[in-house]
Order: C-alpha cells, then structure tokens, then sequence
C-alpha cells in the first residue's frame, strides 16, 4: 500500500525543551490510527508536524514519496495539493473558528485554495447539510454550544474533502451525544481511503476510531499494536500515565488496582472477601 | 448611626461589590451585543436593504452633515435619522441612553467655551463675570453640538440595523483592505471569548474571596487579570495563526462576497444621496 506519510528519525523542541524524539513512522493511504499518550507525550506537536506547521529539526518528512519542507511549500502547486489532501482539527475549536459566520468559517478553506465563487457555495451547502448545521449557517461561533463547535470546525476541514484528516482530542469536553456523533462520523470512514490520525488520552473511544494504535510518551512511539492488544497491556498504560492505581475500600477492606477513566465496560476482580 | 459608621458602611459596601460590579460590567457588554444583533433582524425598513446599500447612503448623510453649515439643515438630517431609526426598529429610548445623552456631554464640554469666545454680536452679559454670550458663539455651539448627535445617531442606526457581519462585507465589497476587514472581524470574535474568560476568572476569585478587598488588593488583581488575559490573547493568536495557516492562507485573504442588489436598493440608494445634496445644498 502506498505511504501517505514517511517520518524519519525526527526531532522537534520547543525552545529547550524536546517534545519529539527521534521519532519514525509510516502512515498508509486508509489507515485508521490513534496516537495514546498522555498530556506533554507530543501528540499534538506530531500532528503538527504532519500537517506542515511545524517542521523538524533533525530528520525527514515525506508527503507521498515528496519531502515536506518549508522550501518546497512554497512551490504553489504543491502547496495547493498539499493543503487540500490533508487537514487538521484543532483541538480548542476556538481556535479554529476565526470567522464572523458559520458560513464563512466553512467557506474559509476552498477560498484561500482558489475554488471559484460557485463551487464554494455548492460545497459548503452540501457540507453544511451533511454535518447537520445549515440551521447554523448565519450564526456567529461565539454564541455555538461545545458540541456545534466541534461539528463547526470538522465542517471548516471536511468541505475541502481531503484525503488525511487529522484530529486533535476530538472528543475531549464533548457531552456524550456529541461525542458519539463525533465517533460515528469516523467510525464512518472506516473501509474508505481517507486516513485518519486521532491524537487522544480517551481510551474509551480508541476501538471505535482506530485499527492501529500507537503509544506516546515523552516524545517517542514506545508501543505499537492493534486497539485489543494496547487497551489489554494494563503494564504499558501504568506506564504511559494513561491509567493510574486507584484504591477504594469494598467492606471495610481498602484495595488497590489499575482504573481507566471513563471505560464504561471496566471491570476488575477482587481477591479479598466482602 | 453616626456620620462615620455610615460612611465607612458605604466605603465597605463598595469594597464588596467591586467583584459584582465587574462581572455585572462582562455581563451588560455581552448582553448589549446580543441587542444589536437582535436588532438588526427584526423586519425593518433598513434590514431590507443591501448591506452595501446601507453603508453608502449612511456614509453619504454622514458627509452631508459634515459640509452642511447651517443648523436648519443638520436638524432635517437629524430628523431624516430618527426617522429612520423608528421605520428600521430601533427604539428611541436606547438611541437616546447610547447616544445623545452620551454625545451631549462630551460635545457640549468642547461646545461651551465657543459660547463665549466666538466673537459678534452680544446676546447676554454677565456684568460681574465680564463674559458675554454672543448670537454667533450660540450658532457654533449649537452647529457643533447638533453635527456630533446627529452624524453619531446615524452611524447608530447603521450599526444596530445590520449584523455585523454584514458590515464588515459590505466594507470589503467597497474595496476597504481585506486585511483592515479581516483584523475587524477577528477583533469581533474574539473580544468576546476574552470577556468570558475574563469572566470566569473574576468569577473563580469571587468565588475563594471572603471579607473585604482592600484598594491596594483590588489593583493587583485587576493587573494580573490584565497580565493573563494578554497572555492568553497571544497564545490564542499563536494558534489562530496555525489554523489559518493549515487551511491554505498565504498572506492573501480571501472573501466571499454574496450579495445581490434588487430594484428597491438602487431606489434607496438614489434617494440616500439625493437627501445628501439637497441637504449640502440647503446647508450650505
């Protein structure tokens, strides 16, 4: 299958500090993949780099078999194919919606890659028909609930149908409706071409979205496997910050054991009488 | 009570409400916004118009105003404006609070002193005082005064009969820069997320806040919540930028422009500019 994205020992800081550590990677057109780590491990700064934002300071980053540089994003008709194939949802949707409407906000995206007037219209109504918002169309982000934010900015990213979408902790501070129609949405792509790379700490929502996980921590991949094989590995969490020991008393008897915040089928033994 | 007790009653009251009054403060800005653009739906003689149509012929009657000379025809611009108000559903009693109790008080300081320094022919003499109140000093200040409310009471109108939104691309289609309308817009946006932060914030520290804070305590507080909202402003400028950035922009913004002029705007539009000159005419 052909590489969308090759990443080759690379390394990125923030000022002093490292937040990508010789990190490899290979993403295929189709893959569904969930980057776990805790917070600071590099998620976002990954996708970043992936959405040519940020670019490393030591090794290679390949588009398609092209190097993704600053140098050769200038190059117009690369920058254009670029921007368009592969898009990312900010993680504060705030951040993201910068515009006076909904409308806009949508329409922001194929207007700066050069669409004509007509196919801008078209496709943000479609879009915003598809996304269930086009009630929203005249509103201003500022007065949106958190769920239609979030609907908002994956619209801002979706009219321009690209072919990578990248996700920022797409559920994180959704109410569960939103969180479920968020999941469904990607759960929708599954068996498509589209390629999916969700940043998330949520393990509870890592079996819906993803095929392949990876495990973040400090900067680098320290695991990789299938959902069933990283969610069953309660050593590899421990130590990815991902659960933690939670101790509570069942009788009188105070126990300890791993807890995943939020896993609704969690379940554990006891090994003391009530 | 003794004199004191009351008023260091009074003083403490103050102290305490400073918090409340702050967050009531967030509370009106927010709230008023929220008005005008309800305003500015409702079904009016103004909303139904082009946007760019609006725009213009307020812009003109502004002009107008501007280069009339004589008060008689200022006060039929002023009246063409409440008119106008009143057929595009704006109510009075805002546009007087808002704006001509407002624009009285700060016109009327600058306007006084031409009541006595314009010379010409006298019209009252405070004997004790040597000063005198020419008819010619009593012209200009009513000019002034008159000028100031009425070109503010239109760009009023203008403002609380269209959506913002509408104005900033009705500007750009006038070929303002899209970089004045799109830093315009983003001003827009986001004044309102640092109010609701700045809120919270206010809100947590009333929350952890018992007794009274002193004068010394409610600066600093105040500092830091300016230090941190500054902060915040650049970091969510930071992203911004980023998020720009992935969806294509180069430097060149780019807009869409959606409207459509009908009959009834080219209508509106003459008859905004023919008031214009015949008041320029009038006035001059």
């Amino acid at each position: 299958m052909a590489a969308i994205f090759e990443l080759q020992d690379i390394s990125f800081s923030y000022e002093a500090i490292p937040a990508i550590r010789g990190l490899t990677l290979k993403i295929e057109a189709g893959n569904r993949i969930a980057l776990l780590g805790a917070n600071g491990s590099g998620k976002s700064t990954l996708l970043r780099i992936l959405d040519a934002l940020y670019f490393p300071a030591s090794g290679s980053v390949k588009f398609k078999g092209d190097a993704l540089t600053q140098e050769r994003l200038q190059e117009e008709e690369f920058f254009l194919n670029f921007r368009r194939s592969v898009a990312l949802v900010f993680q504060n949707p705030d951040v993201q919606l910068f515009n006076p409407t909904v409308f806009d906000e949508v329409a922001y995206g194929p207007l700066q890659l050069q669409w004509s007037r007509e196919e801008v219209i078209l496709r943000v109504e479609e879009t915003l028909q598809t996304m269930s918002i086009s009630h929203l169309r005249d509103r201003s982000p500022y007065r949106l609930s958190g769920g239609e934010k979030k609907r908002v900015a994956l619209a801002s990213v979706l009219v321009l149908d690209p072919e990578v979408l990248l996700l920022d902790e797409p559920t994180a501070t959704l109410d569960p409706k939103s969180q479920s129609q968020v999941i469904d949405l990607i759960q929708h792509w599954k068996g498509t071409a589209r390629t999916v790379v969700t940043a998330t700490h949520q393990l509870e929502i890592v079996e819906d979205i993803a095929d392949r996980v990876l495990v973040l921590e400090a900067g680098a991949v320290i695991a990789e496997g299938t959902p069933s094989e990283i969610l069953s590995n309660t050593d590899l969490l421990l130590r990815a910050n991902l659960i933690h020991a939670h101790r509570h008393s069942h009788g009188g008897v105070e126990h300890s054991h791993p807890h995943l915040h939020g896993h609704s089928r969690h379940e554990h033994e006891h090994d003391h009488e009530h | 009570m003794s004199r004191n007790a009351t008023r260091n009653s009074s003083r403490n009251t103050s102290r305490n409400s400073f918090l409340e009054s702050t967050l009531q403060g967030f509370a009106r800005a927010v709230s008023k916004a929220l008005q005008s653009e309800q305003a500015a739906t409702q079904p009016g003689l103004l909303q139904q118009l082009d946007p760019r149509v609006r725009v213009l012929g307020i812009l003109a009657l502004v002009v107008s105003v501007i280069l009339c000379r004589r008060p008689e025809a200022i006060a039929a611009i002023f009246l063409v404006a409440v008119a106008l108000a009143v057929a595009s559903r704006v109510s009075l009693t805002s546009l007087a609070r808002r704006v001509w109790l407002v624009v009285l008080g700060f016109s009327g300081v600058i306007a006084v002193p031409a009541l006595f320094l314009t010379p010409g022919q006298p019209l009252f003499t405070a004997p004790a005082l040597h000063l005198s109140i020419s008819v010619q000093g009593v012209r200009t200040a009513v000019l002034l005064v008159l000028r100031v409310e009425t070109a503010a009471t239109l760009t009023t109108v203008l403002v609380l009969s269209t959506a913002w939104t509408h104005i900033l691309k009705a500007l750009r289609s006038l070929h303002l820069p899209a970089e004045i309308v799109t830093m315009l817009a983003m001003t827009h946006r986001y004044v309102f997320l640092l109010i609701e932060t700045a809120n919270q914030m206010f809100e947590s520290r009333q929350s952890r806040t018992v007794g009274i804070l002193s004068g010394a305590e409610r600066r600093r507080m105040t500092t830091r919540t300016a230090g941190v909202l500054l902060s915040k402003s650049i970091e969510l400028s930071q992203g911004v930028y980023l998020a720009m950035l992935s969806r294509g922009f180069r430097g060149d913004v780019r807009l869409l422009n959606d409207f459509r002029l009908q009959p009834r705007d080219y209508v509106s539009l003459t008859a905004f500019f023919l008031t214009a000159c015949v008041a320029v005419w009038m006035g001059r």
